[in-house]
């Protein structure tokens, strides 16, 4: 069973369009990894009709956490839903980050950009529990855009932020940041969520570096749990390429599965 | 004890509620939701002869109240189906239906011919909406003479009952009908999704790379309530209601109006468990209105005093 129709809103926190939400759901806590996402019910009422699906950006003993951007209908509503408020989730859903053990003393870089930043928390610090010295990086549009650099600063994670226009830390993309920081040390691993421009950018010179990489993927879905068919992505495994359900045999594909889209003309 | 039962004539329903093609997967992927011994029964997805591809995406869109899907029928075709999917799915105790999809009227005899050596399979459910290859594109249910003639090649084939599932983008719903009827069609469902258009104001491009996609959910029952209301007046075999079911009393309104069954589609999306609590909403219906068989409050519309 992966239905909780009983979670409750126990803690709710927000910096103008970003939401944290900790939901009290003990048995999706208990089943969590870093890269699993829930479908939240938005409305019970036939509009917004589908789930929104978001990662779980971090888990305790009882509850989970979502960190969300308020970007549509759906969003908007969730957000002004109050602690206290009963939400319907499906979770966990998916397959998550590959770490572990065998990432024990070493350099590993999680980049994230604005919203992706969410299931890049959950996964720090399970790859800290393991042993691996993570380097966060969080990049934004303007300092606004990175909200929860100070939850990274408090948790003590060696933390790099940029903003596109500069209001803080390194100005430009947290892809130019990473490049110009992958200059100085090589990381046994890349995890990455955001933008699909900026992942792709980070698989490429990843690549050249020979530096292995896993990025979690977003997409419009329907279901979450793979009956629709609707949230799709080129991706190639055991020699053959097709369309594979992000929801199901992701959200997490690593760089050599990943078929990226080619800029439009 | 409130009787749910539905007698189609060639088949008979543990209960009106059938879990629609597309929105079910292969009917598997909903045994950790809820027991699947409990449906009337399951349109599995739409199945070609071989394995599809399907279209690029994004392949969805939400509108008001509905879902605008282009998936393009991605599906592991019949061998795959035969070999890994019907062993498991036959062991359960609900009437399995295959929605068959063909490129040509050829395809749509081939799937039935393979699958006619399968066990546990109640019925199959035509999808007529298919673009036909050596049509320009066009789909068979778009035409009464193209309805006929692949509905009467399937039903030479075919050793089992045939249900044709209409479109709902045509003029005269009730002529394709009749010609499915005239055919051999054992039943119909109506109906598939109807065409529809998202338009990306930023990007001034559609939001679905094939233009068209498929309108389903919630914002398309009032139109094809008018649909089978039309339809059940003028055919004698069962027709069964698809379109924007998400809760019992919506099930009712096609039951009322006259369809002998209904299909829950894009409500399973949205809650796995959407077909299981339809039922029990029916029962709960049935007993407080003390109706002992639901098969009584088919076709009881009451229509105003001076219309037919």
């Amino acid at each position: 069973m992966i239905k909780d129709s009983q979670a409750r809103i126990i803690d709710k926190k927000s910096w103008n369009n970003y939401y944290l939400f900790s939901l009290e759901s003990p048995r999706i806590a208990s089943q969590a990894h870093p890269g699993q996402f829930i479908m939240i019910r938005i409305s019970h009422h036939p509009h917004p009709l589908l789930r929104r699906p978001l990662s779980i950006h971090s888990k305790d003993e009882k509850s989970i956490d979502i960190f969300f951007q308020v970007s549509g209908l759906g969003t908007d509503l969730l957000s002004q839903k109050k602690v206290g408020d009963i939400l319907d989730i499906l979770g966990p859903l998916g397959k998550g980050f590959h770490g572990g053990a065998s990432l024990n003393g070493k350099d590993v870089v999680a980049a994230g950009g604005g919203r992706g930043i969410a299931p890049l928390y959950f996964l720090a610090k399970e790859l800290r529990s393991h042993g691996a010295l993570v380097k966060i990086f969080y990049g934004g549009k303007s300092l606004e855009d990175i909200p929860l650099k100070e939850k990274f600063k408090r948790e003590n994670f060696d933390l790099y932020c940029s903003t596109d226009d500069g209001s803080f830390g390194f100005k430009g993309f947290i892809t130019e940041y990473l490049k110009t920081e992958l200059e100085k040390f090589t990381p046994s691993r890349i995890f990455s969520c955001g933008p699909e421009e900026m992942m792709k950018k980070i698989a490429q010179f990843a690549a050249k570096k020979n530096i292995p990489a896993e990025f979690s993927l977003e997409s419009v879905m329907g279901c979450g749990f793979g009956v629709c068919w609707g949230c799709v992505k080129r991706i190639k495994k055991n020699g053959e390429e097709g369309w594979v359900k992000i929801c199901e045999e992701g959200p997490v594909f690593s760089s050599e599965e990943i078929v990226w889209t080619e800029e439009e003309k | 004890m409130t009787d749910l039962s539905i007698d189609l004539g060639f088949i008979k329903l543990k209960n009106p509620i059938i879990a629609s093609s597309g929105t079910f997967g292969y009917g598997l992927e909903f045994a950790p939701f809820i027991d699947l011994n409990k449906l009337g029964g399951i349109v599995v997805k739409g199945l070609y002869f071989s394995p599809r591809p399907g279209n690029s995406p994004p392949r969805l869109v939400e509108a008001s109240s509905g879902l605008i899907n282009a998936v393009g029928l991605q599906g592991v075709g019949v061998k795959k189906f035969s070999e890994e999917i019907l062993p498991q799915l036959r062991k359960y105790s609900t009437a399995i239906i295959v929605n068959v999809c063909g490129e040509k009227d050829e395809e749509y005899a081939s799937v039935v011919d393979f699958l006619d050596k399968e066990e546990g399979i109640s019925a199959y459910e035509l999808n007529i909406s298919c673009p036909n290859v050596e049509k320009n594109g066009v789909c068979p249910a778009l035409d009464p003479e193209t309805t006929f003639s692949v509905v009467s090649l399937v039903k030479k084939s075919s050793s089992r009952p045939v249900i044709v599932k209409l479109s709902p983008n045509v003029t005269d719903i009730a002529e394709i009908a009749l010609s499915a009827q005239e055919a051999g069609a054992d039943a119909l469902s109506l109906v598939n999704t109807f065409l529809a258009i998202a338009v990306d104001v930023e990007t001034r491009k559609p939001v679905l790379p094939k233009v068209f996609g498929g309108l389903s959910g919630p914002a398309i029952k009032p139109l094809v309530l008018r649909m089978v209301y039309q339809v059940v007046s003028r055919v004698k075999i069962p027709v069964i209601g698809i379109g924007g079911i998400l809760s019992a009393k919506d099930a009712l309104e096609y039951l009322i109006i006259g369809a002998r069954a209904v299909e829950v589609g894009t409500a399973n999306l949205i809650d796995p468990e959407a077909t299981v609590k339809i039922i029990d909403g029916l029962t709960e219906y049935c007993q407080k209105n003390g109706i002992d068989k639901i098969e009584s409050i088919i076709g009881t519309l009451k229509k105003p005093q001076g219309l037919d």
